[in-house]
């Protein structure tokens, strides 16, 4: 029912037109993305991230190997089931060549066993879960902008080397979540740190007061919020409301710049967190974002900025092996280097993570802020490997 | 500190008391709606998109037009009342006499377009209403430390329901409304305005719902799915305390407030479905609800 109407109409549209036909013009391009666009996570990446890849498309001319690029896109709803039958629809009937996948773990797993079956390439955009590229893996699979790794070695190392040893977790009671508090736990107590404690908080839950004041209780010094989107942004604005801020610190284990916009800085200022990309780095990120401010009025996420640079990375390898063929497309990926306003020298490792700089930031205060969004201050750059760590094995994928 | 089942009396206090803040919200949500199925025999799935468009008309008078706080405690209220009057003229009306299915599916597809319009204009992650300078600050119960404003909430939630309460069981207006659905066309033989009186309970039901919304603005982030996920627990709420029945909305909102603080404590992964054990087991052993008239 919530299907996007423009996702249909798209998807019918290209629908006919990609019915194979008789000897004649090159068929199109297709770029399917599917996401979040009515949900939760629908300022995340949603129809600012479709924005993005009009951009991207437009920059590269429009056509790549002479041929049309069109855009498919579709809302998942945050149901797998939806994305998973929708993107197999797409590569049976439309003539998908590359899928871009959004927000939700949940979802991106289930999608990413339909880009093995069908020989898609994948690219993962929103999903933090580091499954995906783990027992998850597939070997069209690309993660590209953060995983839960990533986010656990900035924020939570940072934390620990600046005092705060003691840890309790607030955590979401899903995949996402679990997964994310293990890989604090595991960052903390590798540094030195201790894990007191944890609270498993059922999603949407209506009132998080009861929960932080258990948290409280625990007596750690710093609170760690596992967990993402409205239950974020409703955990925090509780804890400053019953003063708890005052005495833990809080870690966002995972924070968009659009929860932050929404909170206000009077309540997210001194916040820890970790970002793939920040609008206000440099002169090529301002550039970026001036141009997207300009059809959105918003400065873009990090998912965003994300989507705009995978698609022209997968339209640059196009052009370099000639071809849309999956397998061929897939290993000039992995032989590539990614610069762009969104990654410096990054690279596609073996089991699918793109490897690139993540930035540990804190939250400005309101005195310090100047301009509207200017809301972070870089505390840390975490080099690409660093902040990814290690092959893990867990992939097949992975060189033995 | 003295301890039962192993948790600290203060604990168990200051869980209490946040029960009580949840359950005031449950029991303004459950009133609106056990008066409307109540008088109008309607299955309110727009209630939680009303609470939604409540809290972000406070929220787009204080950024837009200069409305405070506490104008616009007063003025959502109005404001989404006479949407609701609206609603009941043009939509509901034509469904009089027909399957209450209808009207579920009706408000159900009302609740969609309006969250999907403040979705459209205000986006998917929401906005901060701060809480009003007068309500700032917290006091120190000794067991807990509890900001101003939730005790605000209870108060302001006590009060109206009970009038509420008071207005439909104890006035010659309520006596009105309860004999329009009783037998309405015998009333109208007296001279009174049986469809005015009928939107007029639909637009104070939907009312009750922006009040709580407006309530609930600096407590939680305003964004358009707030309610959605509330309306499910409130509907249950309204079952247990038996369907139509005003006083069960109240009690049974504020009781539940307080289990499900609990059990977020001893077995937080439950907590948001304790809710529903408990109906299940009040249809099983009560069918009618704890209040509710056989």
């Amino acid at each position: 029912m919530k299907l996007k109407v423009l996702g249909i109409t798209l998807a019918l549209a290209a629908g006919m037109a990609h019915v194979p036909s008789a000897v004649g013009a090159d068929p199109d391009v297709v770029i399917g993305d599917i996401d979040d666009l009515s949900g939760n996570y629908a300022d995340v990446a949603g129809a600012g991230a479709v924005e993005a890849i009009k951009m991207a498309i437009a920059d590269f001319g429009g056509t790549v190997l002479g041929r049309k690029i069109v855009t498919l896109v579709a809302d998942h709803q945050n149901k797998p089931d939806i994305g998973a039958s929708k993107f197999r629809e797409w590569a049976d009937q439309s003539g998908l060549s590359v899928m871009l996948g959004g927000s939700n773990t949940g979802v991106m797993i289930a999608m990413s066993k339909v880009a093995a079956a069908k020989k898609v390439p994948f690219f993962v955009l929103g999903a933090g879960g580091a499954s995906l590229t783990n027992e998850d893996c597939t070997a069209y699979t690309v993660h590209y902008i953060y995983d839960t790794t990533a986010l656990a070695n900035g924020t939570a190392t940072t934390i620990v080397k600046n005092g705060g040893k003691s840890w309790f977790y607030l955590t979401a009671d899903y995949a996402f979540g679990t997964q994310l508090q293990t890989a604090a736990s595991k960052v903390v107590e590798h540094n030195g740190g201790k894990n007191v404690g944890a609270v498993r908080v059922p999603l949407a839950a209506a009132d998080f007061s009861s929960f932080l004041l258990q948290a409280q209780g625990s007596g750690a010094q710093v609170l760690g919020l596992a967990n993402a989107g409205e239950d974020f942004s409703n955990s925090l604005k509780a804890a400053n409301e019953f003063g708890i801020t005052k005495k833990m610190q809080p870690a966002a284990l995972l924070a968009f710049i659009t929860n932050i916009h929404s909170l206000g800085l009077q309540t997210a200022q001194g916040l820890v967190l970790t970002t793939g990309f920040y609008w206000d780095l440099n002169e090529e990120t301002r550039a970026f974002a001036k141009r997207y401010y300009a059809k959105t009025s918003k400065e873009p996420t990090m998912d965003q900025a994300g989507y705009y640079s995978a698609t022209l990375t997968y339209l640059k390898a196009l052009k370099a092996v000639g071809t849309t063929e999956a397998d061929k497309v897939m290993a000039q990926l992995k032989k590539i280097r990614i610069n762009d306003m969104f990654a410096k020298d990054g690279y596609i490792r073996a089991d699918g993570v793109m490897i690139h700089d993540m930035y540990v930031m804190q939250v400005k205060s309101p005195q310090e802020s100047k301009y509207p969004w200017d809301y972070y201050k870089v505390l840390k750059v975490m080099k690409g490997e660093e902040a990814f760590g290690p092959i893990t094995g867990a992939c097949a994928l992975a060189p033995k | 500190m003295t301890e039962v089942f192993g948790v600290p009396v203060a604990v168990i206090f200051g869980q209490l008391m946040l029960g009580l803040v949840n359950g005031s919200f449950y029991a303004l949500l459950s009133l609106g709606l056990a008066v409307i199925f109540g008088l109008l025999g309607i299955v309110n799935f727009a209630h939680g998109a009303f609470y939604a468009l409540g809290a972000f008309v406070a929220l787009f008078g204080l950024q837009r037009l200069g409305v405070n706080y506490w104008e616009a405690l007063l003025l959502a209220p109005l404001a989404v009342g006479l949407l609701g009057i609206l609603t009941e003229r043009i939509l509901l009306r034509r469904l009089r006499g027909l399957s209450p299915l209808y009207g579920l599916l009706l408000t159900f597809g009302l609740a969609l377009v309006i969250e999907g319009t403040l979705r459209e204009a205000f986006g998917a992650s929401g906005q901060s209403y701060p809480v009003p300078p007068a309500l700032q600050g917290a006091i120190n119960l000794g067991f807990m430390i509890l900001p101003l404003y939730r005790a605000w909430v209870i108060l302001v939630s006590v009060v109206v329901c009970f009038s509420t309460w008071f207005v439909i069981e104890r006035t010659r207006l309520g006596s009105k409304l309860r004999a329009a659905t009783e037998n309405a066309p015998l009333l109208q033989a007296f001279g009174v305005n049986v469809p005015l009186l009928i939107a007029a309970t639909y637009g104070g039901g939907v009312a009750l719902a922006a009040l709580a919304g407006v309530l609930s603005a600096p407590v939680i982030l305003v964004t358009p799915a707030m309610g959605s996920s509330l309306v499910i627990v409130v509907f249950a709420v309204v079952v247990i305390g038996g369907m139509g029945s005003i006083l069960g909305a109240i009690v049974s909102g504020l009781l539940l407030g307080v289990v499900e603080g609990f059990t977020k404590v001893l077995y937080p992964e439950a907590s948001n479905i304790v809710v529903f054990v408990i109906m299940a087991l009040v249809l099983i052993l009560r069918p009618a609800g704890l209040f509710g008239k056989e």
